[in-house]
């Protein structure tokens, strides 16, 4: 069977030990974690987990079972079973030498991102967007010379239905 | 608050962090049974909860008593049984100091246990207790581990008994199955031609089984059962087969190689079951019952699944069945049930009885004298296969074995505990001379406590299973499996104030059980038997179930 990339959104109690438990999970039972991102939800005392994952559909099922299984997992949605709006930000240290400074602010314009910090050789670059968006504005900002990426993972929430449909 | 949770007994070991623990618990009505390494006491609760059917408890200290609990509690986890493990640690502010026994025993034990604490607040304590019982009973029941810090057992706070029902936000396991699907199970059954239905330990910790019986009957489906199932459908019913996988019988097996609907009921279709996976049943329609999601489609495609306690499954499909026309059952049977019939009389469970002792024989003297009822625990190895084979069991709760893990040294402690729920009943442990050295010293446990346990050594002076596997496919090199140097049983036995007795023939075995099982106390029979004998049937690892090894 082949793989696919699955978005799993995990409500979790926040208490010392839960991403743990998660992580252990994952690497007990030799699953993979693609990207992570983590922090406070909606309610008080719960967080929520983005994971991105890669595997067969018996073994995604198995998975979304088994992250249920643990006690302080609230609710796992598997994002792929409905409309859902994913996003990622990535910060990118990109080396700024005169002759490319103009091209590079050409690019940030073009793709809606930020500068956020200047220095004798350097931008920091602030981009928001899905993964695609990410991966090809490091491909155009790369011939530049990247020197540093932070990226947070994707993180992303389900769709609520539209009025009137 | 462990006497609210219905706790009588727990089986411990003190250390530096638990005396103030140790010296409340002298004022309460707790009975403690100390034991002789800290994995007997895990064992020894794991005995106790499957006897009783209450959550086993064990409180032990913290860092290498913490530690040495840790291959009780991963058996405990593989087999869903359920148990509170209290554990001393440290106080909280030398927490992460790396201070004297202390260990992460909360991050040690995570994989394997059903849930695990650390209380920091002593407020918290009453509430944390109340939970883990929760949720080592119910759902799929397993081990639960509460780590103490010396400075919160030592606090004081108000305590209120809490009431009602624990509800938790997070964990609610599904007990009532979807009537959508038991319909749908119902049609199948009655359309098959050749059903098969295997039970394992969810029928027996839900005690399922006479639920189970009544169905099967009903329906006329041959059962088999798993080694965790041994005991849910009787042994003796004509609809029997005994056990199925690596050592199962033939019938059984077989039957699973050709039967068209496999209601498979508290199982987790585990590999020595399975044998090869892509094989295992796959022309039958599989059927799945089990309180865990987890265990459904993992390792085997399902056709019907259902989530759901097997009591409560059970008791819905017995009812499902009153609106069933159910007279031509008999003779739609008939056909499956005479080619079942044809298979065991093909192949039986057997061996040649010489002029020196079988092991099979002194399982099968053993189970005549003590007319099928005594508590069996065993070791792991040969010695448990030749009980899961020989020894007949007609009831639920009476055979108990570390079944997934399989931990060698298992069988005495547990059988302490058995005893200690079971004080009237006979408990005898089935052991091999390898696997009852790593747990012997809980002799002096028995002996202390005055838990009568007997425990029949079928002596080989091997590692009697490996030693199969080098003589089957690794070309008879017994590498590392001779155990040239033994004690004297008997002499260790006495030494411990026990009774210790000895059989070599094949005549004198008779008159060692009967001896051994009545005396006083407890007691060790030592049965030198055929060296090299083999557990067969077998099915190789990674083979189809149906490519069995005969004798």
């Amino acid at each position: 069977m082949s793989e696919e990339q699955h978005v799993l959104s995990i409500l979790v109690e926040d208490r010392p030990g839960v991403l743990s438990r998660i992580a252990g999970l994952f690497s007990g039972r030799g699953f993979n974690i693609a990207s992570l991102c983590v922090a406070n939800a909606a309610s008080e005392g719960l967080s929520r987990i983005t994971l991105v994952t890669q595997a067969d559909p018996l073994v995604i099922e198995q998975i979304i079972k088994q992250l249920r299984k643990l006690i302080n997992v609230v609710k796992v949605t598997d994002l792929a079973e409905g409309p859902a709006v994913y996003r990622e930000m990535a910060l990118v240290k990109v080396s700024a030498k005169p002759e490319f400074r103009a091209e590079i602010l050409r690019i940030v314009d073009i793709f809606r991102c930020k500068v956020i910090d200047v220095s004798a050789e350097h931008y920091t670059v602030e981009v928001t967007g899905d993964q695609g968006k990410i991966t090809a504005l490091l491909d155009l900002l790369k011939p530049m010379g990247v020197k540093e990426i932070a990226r947070t993972g994707v993180t992303a929430l389900s769709r609520e239905q539209r009025n009137g449909n | 608050m462990l006497e609210s949770e219905g706790v009588d007994s727990i089986f411990g070991y003190p250390g530096g962090v638990l005396i103030g623990l140790y010296d409340e618990m002298a004022k309460s009505n707790i009975r403690h049974y100390l034991v002789r390494h800290e994995q007997g006491a895990v064992h020894a609760a794991d005995g106790y909860a499957r006897i009783s059917g209450k959550v086993g408890v064990c409180l032990v200290t913290s860092g290498p008593g913490a530690t040495n609990t840790v291959t009780g509690i991963a058996s405990a986890y593989c087999d869903s049984i359920p148990m509170v493990v209290l554990t001393g640690q440290v106080p909280t502010n030398l927490i992460g100091n790396d201070a004297f026994q202390e260990v992460d025993i909360v991050g040690i034990t995570r994989p394997c246990t059903k849930h695990n604490y650390l209380v920091k607040d002593v407020n918290e304590l009453a509430d944390t207790i109340r939970e883990a019982f929760h949720i080592a009973r119910s759902g799929r029941p397993g081990p639960v581990l509460i780590d103490l810090p010396k400075d919160v057992l030592a606090g004081t706070a108000n305590f209120k008994q809490p009431k009602g029902p624990v509800t938790m936000r997070s964990y609610n396991p599904t007990v009532t199955p979807n009537t959508k699907q038991l319909t749908k199970v119902i049609k199948e059954l009655m359309k098959a031609k050749k059903p098969l239905i295997m039970a394992g330990g969810g029928i027996i910790s839900s005690n399922a089984s006479q639920a189970l019986t009544d169905f099967a009957r009903k329906l006329q489906i041959p059962v088999t059962t798993t080694l965790m199932g041994l005991g849910a459908f009787p042994g003796s019913d004509d609809l029997s087969l005994g056990m199925i996988g690596m050592h199962g019988t033939y019938r059984a097996n077989m039957s699973t190689g050709d039967c068209d609907v496999l209601l498979g009921v508290g199982v987790r279709f585990d590999d020595r079951v399975t044998g090869k996976t892509d094989t295992f049943a796959s022309q039958a329609k599989i059927i799945h019952v089990d309180i865990d999601p987890t265990s459904i489609r993992k390792n085997v495609p399902v056709s019907i699944p259902v989530v759901g306690d097997c009591k409560a499954t059970l008791d819905k499909l017995n009812e499902l069945l009153t609106g069933e026309n159910l007279t031509e059952i008999p003779e739609k049977r008939a056909p499956w049930l005479k080619c079942i019939a044809e298979w065991k009389a093909a192949q039986r469970l057997a061996y040649e009885q010489t002029d020196v002792i079988k092991p099979q024989y002194v399982v099968e003297r053993l189970c005549k004298i003590t007319e099928g009822k005594a508590i069996i625990s065993t070791e792991v190895g040969q010695n448990q296969m030749w009980a899961a084979q020989f020894y007949d069991f007609d009831q639920p709760n009476r055979f108990v074995t570390s079944g997934g893990l399989g931990v060698m040294g298992f069988g005495l402690p547990a059988a302490i505990g058995a005893q200690v729920a079971a004080p009237n009943d006979l408990v005898v442990d089935v052991a091999g001379d390898g696997s009852i050295q790593m747990n012997i010293q809980e002799l002096g446990t028995a002996m202390q406590h005055k838990l009568p346990v007997k425990v029949v050594i079928l002596n080989n002076g091997y590692l009697g299973m490996v030693r199969q596997w080098q003589e089957l496919f690794f070309g008879k090199r017994y590498c590392a499996t001779q155990m040239d140097v033994q004690p004297d049983f008997v002499k260790l036995a006495e030494a411990y104030g026990a009774t210790g007795l000895r059989a070599t023939k094949p005549e004198e075995v008779d008159e060692v059980l009967k001896k051994g099982l009545a005396a006083e106390g407890p007691v060790i029979m030592d049965f030198v038997v055929e060296r090299e004998e083999c557990v067969y049937p077998m099915v190789p690892a990674g083979a189809p179930i149906t490519e069995m090894l005969l004798v």
